[in-house]
């Protein structure tokens, strides 16, 4: 029988990858890959609540992420386009234009 | 219990793909790893009989987020990889460390929480499962109607700001 809980092991399993990536990458592209995996381990947990609860909410949500993850990856990417032309990398450990 | 059975084949899939997607050197394989654990996520939404997400998901995001990734990718054509570039002062293993930390701290959670759910009438006939579509129109419509237009609001400013961002010169 597969509780919530199932899913909420998965998630968080999910989740801790995508945190190991954004930590441990220095590629800006693939540390913004990971930050698209943490949100589909946030889904999977709504949509299992919703799954459980017969609560159409928890999807409602799902979308919102979605959303929210779509507007993220378009101005994420712009930033990198923008930032390479100016310095030619994508290594986090070159960009340092706003350290104080 | 085939529940059972796809759900722990699409688990094995989700996080298989994940770890490819942050272990795999090349970029380009990266991105189409991330496609293919973004399609076992849709299929574990359809075990959760949430049709009207997964096809969302396979549209946005395995259509969508990624051919933008792709495009990202093939327009910085990195002849060197940042790995391969030493410094002394970045340490990996605090970022393991850290992980370990958020993971012990969700393992006690799901341990010592509980998590009472009433369980439903009927799971795979009920409303929500058949009228999918019908369920989250009324509710994205009639309650969350305000949410709806600020995330439509949202994403018409992620898009000027986009353009903004990448273009050349205004």
């Amino acid at each position: 029988m597969i509780t919530p809980t199932h899913y909420m092991v998965l998630s968080a399993a999910l989740f801790i990858i995508g945190v190991i990536g954004v930590m441990v990458r220095r590629n800006i592209i693939i540390i913004f890959m990971s930050i698209e995996l943490i949100l589909n381990a946030v889904n999977i947990n709504l949509v299992a609540f919703s799954y459980k609860l017969q609560n159409g909410v928890g999807q409602v949500f799902a979308i919102f992420v979605i959303a929210v993850a779509a507007a993220e990856a378009a101005v994420g990417l712009g930033i990198i386009l923008a930032f390479y032309r100016n310095k030619e990398t994508v290594n986090i450990d070159e960009m340092n234009v706003m350290r104080w | 219990m085939l529940h059972a059975i796809a759900f722990y084949v699409l688990s094995a899939f989700i996080l298989g793909f994940a770890v490819l997607v942050i272990s795999t050197r090349n970029t380009v394989h990266s991105v189409l790893y991330l496609v293919l654990n973004f399609l076992a996520v849709a299929a574990l939404y359809v075990l959760l009989t949430a049709q009207f997400l997964a096809a969302i998901q396979v549209l946005v995001y395995a259509g969508g987020i990624v051919v933008l990734y792709l495009f990202v990718v093939m327009l910085v054509n990195l002849k060197r990889p940042p790995e391969d570039h030493s410094s002394p002062q970045r340490r990996s293993w605090i970022g393991f460390a850290l992980a370990g930390l958020v993971l012990a701290e969700l393992g006690a959670i799901v341990t010592f929480g509980s998590v009472v759910a009433p369980t439903g009438p009927d799971m795979e006939m009920s409303d929500l499962a058949l009228h999918n579509v019908e369920q989250i129109g009324m509710l994205l419509y009639t309650d969350y109607l305000i949410p709806f237009e600020v995330a439509s609001m949202l994403l018409l400013v992620a898009m000027v700001g986009a353009i903004v961002l990448a273009k050349r010169e205004l």
